[in-house]
């Protein structure tokens, strides 16, 4: 038994997990803008390698705060990787099909010259910063909503929902906007940092217009929580201490209840706080011509508005529409208290070091793209 | 009725070897590539010769579509234990989750954050921060496959964990023995040995294709001698470090051997090797063998006194621990239903081991304790895989294995003794190109298919690890994954060939070193 409480190692983990989705949002975030404004940011060939060139070397590394999450979720809350993975199929194969033309398509885009060959890696591009994005809000809005499932007496984890438009209900929908608009905001923040001359002038005009979206849907979106979306509340049961089974809790639902935990702990209301003023902060500094401080406020706000959704959903990770009662809870779906205890060292260990030495590769990295560059060493960039 | 619809686990069956194994065309290159770009770039930094940069550069440029690629079809991988095989996942993430959390943490960010720097670092890097950063990336992507290895030998000996009652699922007990996993060392040493293999084949394949047409030639020569010496270490640790002296360590490991030689009967040791065969599963026997005395004892076991036991005694004893996991399977639902039950609680203790074993009856009967004997019967011949292809497919493997060792000798005899002039052997070097994949391949489908029917040896029958979807959901995944990945792939290979024709771009080299060279060497570098 390690020398942690359970309850702490839990909470431990729903932090952690939460750091490494904030770590995926930020980073791979505005990698993924940078792709949905390719088509709008860049006019000639030369533009479109300055853009994609501006996220070239660093957009790997970035995707690996995505595959740690799934690791995180998988080591650390495995009955919420089953189920959540099982139950959104169909949007998943979409992701993974985006995906998997990112690294395709930064690679093979450049080896050919025919416009043609290009275009179609644009737009695949695109694609691939645009579809994750919508999905994975929409599927945070379905953790809102909750998604029917219940379990078997061994554990079987039974999806009985459809599989791609019962997913796509209005709020889930909202939740998926404010998600595409939130890393267009991040991803111009970054573009206008790294970019001169017509596409930063453009990069800025699109922090403007995500800014904008982003802070009118994303109050959209609380007023919808506060009024009538339902939420969720553990009444009875849910033992923090508790062996990770999730049959042994009651659980109400109703509209309003996801603001529960604000009322009790109003401090909570920093991070939606955080979420507006980031992107307001963000237009400021761009408008200041700040556009390091630009992507710090940025950064900012989409630690704010990653953080309101874990804020609100805890304890729950994943509600259960059709049976409240079989929801997935910080208290009751966790790994062992062993692996999450090891786990936990690991990553206080490795992630800073980690972090260090991705600083060090945007240090080398730093300074703007330029279209000169790209005409004088073309063959060795994308 | 049983609990499984058998289609879905066919579909996600064929959905993940197919994924997989497409995974694993892009990995092996990487793993062997990667190290030979660090030899390649140590050699230009220690000696400032321009040509070794150059080489460096013109293979990493192909090391970058393979790359792509194998980053792509990861992903895929990652995600598919959630969406096809969730059961398998809450079953046993608390142990098998751990690897593949480390893999990002350790491994795959230290890749994926220097693969960028390799690749866009070459002006902005002093050369020595580059070497670092070259040898960063090769380190990765081999302890990338160390973790995946380590998370795919539990599957084969699933040590250092236990089954909770009270969360129904594995749960860790000792991560140490799970990463020192002794299935786990063999399968590291194997399999990435088998990835270096594969790099040194494809540099060899493609300097000696320079050498036939007479391009490049200097360039091609270096990149031929660094391809035989690596490939040559490589080939001899891939066979005399087989994957096979890990399949005593357990009954399945055995069974697996047994399925692979078509043993059907428990032999004295030191068992003989067959090395040829007709395997008929139907009439349980093997005709028409060709023995060699004493060697299957000696690869499997590593010595003279160990006896191997045949499929039919491992049949036996799997029908015997179906009996005890039933008793096994009664306790875990009277604990479910009263976790104070301390009869209960016994009984699962002393036969916590066998009740996988019950498990494999609820392909036939929803309750095992409800089994009759034909069904106990049934299930413990489920247990034997299919022999032939294992047979042969482990026969063609091992075969290609001793090819690569005696191709890579003569290579390494032809650049040491600077014979350039034997056109067959470099014949041969190029048609071998395709080989080290297949042997890749064929390694994978004998360890896998070779595992079944279990996912978790001994602990969770494969048909019992899949998702609650439908069938028509895995035919959309498996349609789009059969479409997207045949068409990456001819993009890739249309790629690959015109960046290999198009050679490398060589730097001019000071007129004085270029004298001295040209008048040791008879062939000048072309331009």
């Amino acid at each position: 038994m390690p020398p942690v409480d359970y309850e702490i190692l839990r909470l431990a983990w729903w932090l952690l997990l939460g750091l490494v989705l904030i770590g995926f949002a930020v980073m791979d975030g505005f990698d993924m803008g940078v792709a949905i404004l390719l088509p709008v940011a860049a006019r000639t060939d030369t533009e479109r390698r300055v853009v994609i060139n501006s996220i070239g070397p660093v957009w790997d590394g970035n995707q690996v705060w995505l595959i740690l999450g799934g690791g995180a979720a998988f080591a650390a809350w495995p009955p919420l990787y089953a189920t959540s993975f099982s139950a959104f199929y169909i949007p998943l194969l979409l992701v993974l099909a985006a995906l998997i033309l990112r690294p395709v398509g930064f690679d093979f885009r450049n080896k050919i010259e025919n416009p043609t060959w290009r275009r179609v890696w644009d737009w695949a591009l695109f694609l691939g910063g645009f579809v994750p994005s919508l999905v994975f809000g929409v599927a945070v809005g379905n953790l809102f909503t909750g998604v029917p499932f219940h379990f078997t007496g061994e554990l079987r984890a039974i999806y009985t929902g459809g599989f791609l438009f019962e997913l796509l209900r209005p709020f889930p929908l909202l939740c998926g906007v404010v998600s595409v608009a939130m890393v267009v905001m991040h991803g111009a923040t970054f573009l206008a940092l790294k970019t001169e001359a017509e596409v930063e002038r453009r990069a800025r005009v699109a922090v403007y217009a995500g800014a904008a979206a982003l802070t009118a849907l994303f109050a959209l979106a609380g007023i919808l929580i506060a009024t009538v979306v339902d939420g969720y509340m553990v009444v009875a049961g849910g033992d923090p201490l508790g062996p990770s089974d999730p049959l042994t809790k009651e659980v109400a639902k109703a509209p309003g209840l996801w603001l529960a935990n604000y009322e009790a702990f109003p401090l909570m209301l920093v991070a939606p706080a955080l979420g507006f003023a980031g992107a307001l902060a963000a237009v400021g500094f761009t408008l200041m011509g700040w556009p390091g401080w630009a992507f710090v406020a940025s950064s900012g706000s989409v630690f704010g508005v990653v953080t309101t959704a874990g804020l609100s959903l805890f304890p729950f990770l994943m509600p259960s529409s059709t049976e409240p009662g079989h929801s997935l809870t910080v208290w009751d779906s966790s790994s062992s208290p062993l692996t999450l205890f090891i786990m936990l060292i690991a990553t206080v260990v490795v992630l800073p070091i980690v972090a260090s030495y991705t600083v060090f590769v945007y240090r080398v990295l730093r300074g703007k793209v330029t279209a000169g560059h790209i005409e004088t060493h073309g063959k060795h960039l994308y | 009725m049983p609990v499984i619809d058998q289609a879905v686990v066919e579909l996600s069956r064929a959905q993940f070897a197919l994924t997989a194994l497409y995974h694993f065309l892009f990995v092996p290159l990487t793993l062997g590539l990667s190290w030979m770009l660090a030899i390649m770039e140590s050699v230009w930094v220690m000696t400032g010769r321009e040509v070794w940069r150059d080489m460096t550069r013109y293979w990493g440029k192909l090391f970058g579509i393979n790359f792509a690629m194998g980053v792509a079809t990861g992903i895929t991988m990652e995600f598919q234990f959630g969406t096809n095989w969730a059961y398998y996942s809450h079953f046993v993430g608390d142990i098998f989750g751990a690897p593949l959390a480390l893999e990002g943490l350790t491994a795959f960010f230290l890749e994926s954050t220097f693969v960028g720097l390799f690749f866009f670092g070459w002006e902005r890097l002093r050369p020595r921060t580059h070497l670092l950063v070259t040898w960063l990336v090769a380190l990765g992507s081999s302890l990338s496959a160390a973790w995946i290895l380590i998370a795919n030998a539990w599957m084969q000996n699933p040590i250092g964990s236990e089954f909770n009652p009270a969360t129904m699922r594995m749960e860790l007990t000792d991560l140490g023995a799970v990463i020192f996993n002794p299935v786990a060392q063999a399968k590291f040493v194997h399999t990435v040995s088998a990835g270096y293999v594969t790099g040194a084949m494809f540099v060899l394949s493609i300097s000696a294709w320079f050498l036939l047409r007479g391009r490049h030639v200097d360039f091609a020569k270096r990149s031929f001698a660094v391809a035989a010496a690596f490939g040559l270490a490589s080939a001899l640790s891939v066979v005399v470090l087989g994957d096979e002296s890990g399949y005593v360590a357990t009954e399945h490991q055995k069974m697996k051997i047994a399925a692979m030689e078509g043993m059907w009967e428990t032999e004295e040791a030191p068992a003989a090797f067959t090395l040829f065969g007709l395997p008929d599963q139907a009439a349980r026997e093997t005709r028409a063998e060709v023995r060699i005395p004493y060697l299957l004892g000696l690869i499997a076991t590593r010595s003279l006194d160990q006896e191997l036991p045949g499929i039919n005694d491992l049949v036996a004893r799997a029908e015997a621990r179906i009996l005890s996991g039933i008793a096994a399977y009664d306790a875990t639902q009277r604990l479910r239903a009263d976790p104070g039950d301390t009869r209960a609680r016994a009984i699962l203790r002393s036969e916590v081991d066998n009740l996988g074993y019950a498990q494999l009856l609820r392909r036939y009967v929803d309750d095992p304790r409800q089994a009759t004997p034909a069904m106990i019967r049934a299930a413990a011949w489920d247990t034997v895989p299919g022999v032939a292809p294992l047979f042969w497919s482990f026969r063609a493997m091992v075969g290609l294995g001793f090819w690569f060792i005696l191709l890579f000798a003569l290579a390494l005899w032809a650049s040491t003794r600077r014979v350039w002039d034997r056109r067959w052997l470099l014949w041969l070097c190029l048609l071998s190109l395709p080989l080290p994949w297949v042997a890749a391949e064929l390694g994978w489908f004998v360890a896998e298919y070779g595992r079944q029917p279990w996912v978790i040896e001994g602990v969770l029958p494969t048909f019992l690890g899949v998702s609650s979807i439908t069938p028509a959901q895995i035919w959309t995944s498996l349609a789009a994954f059969t479409a997207f990945y045949t068409a990456l792939l001819v993009v890739e290979l249309y790629l690959m060939v015109k960046f290999i024709r198009l050679g490398p771009t060589l730097t001019p080299e000071p007129p004085a070193a270029a004298g001295r060279r040209a008048s040791a060497e008879a062939l000048v570098t072309e331009e």
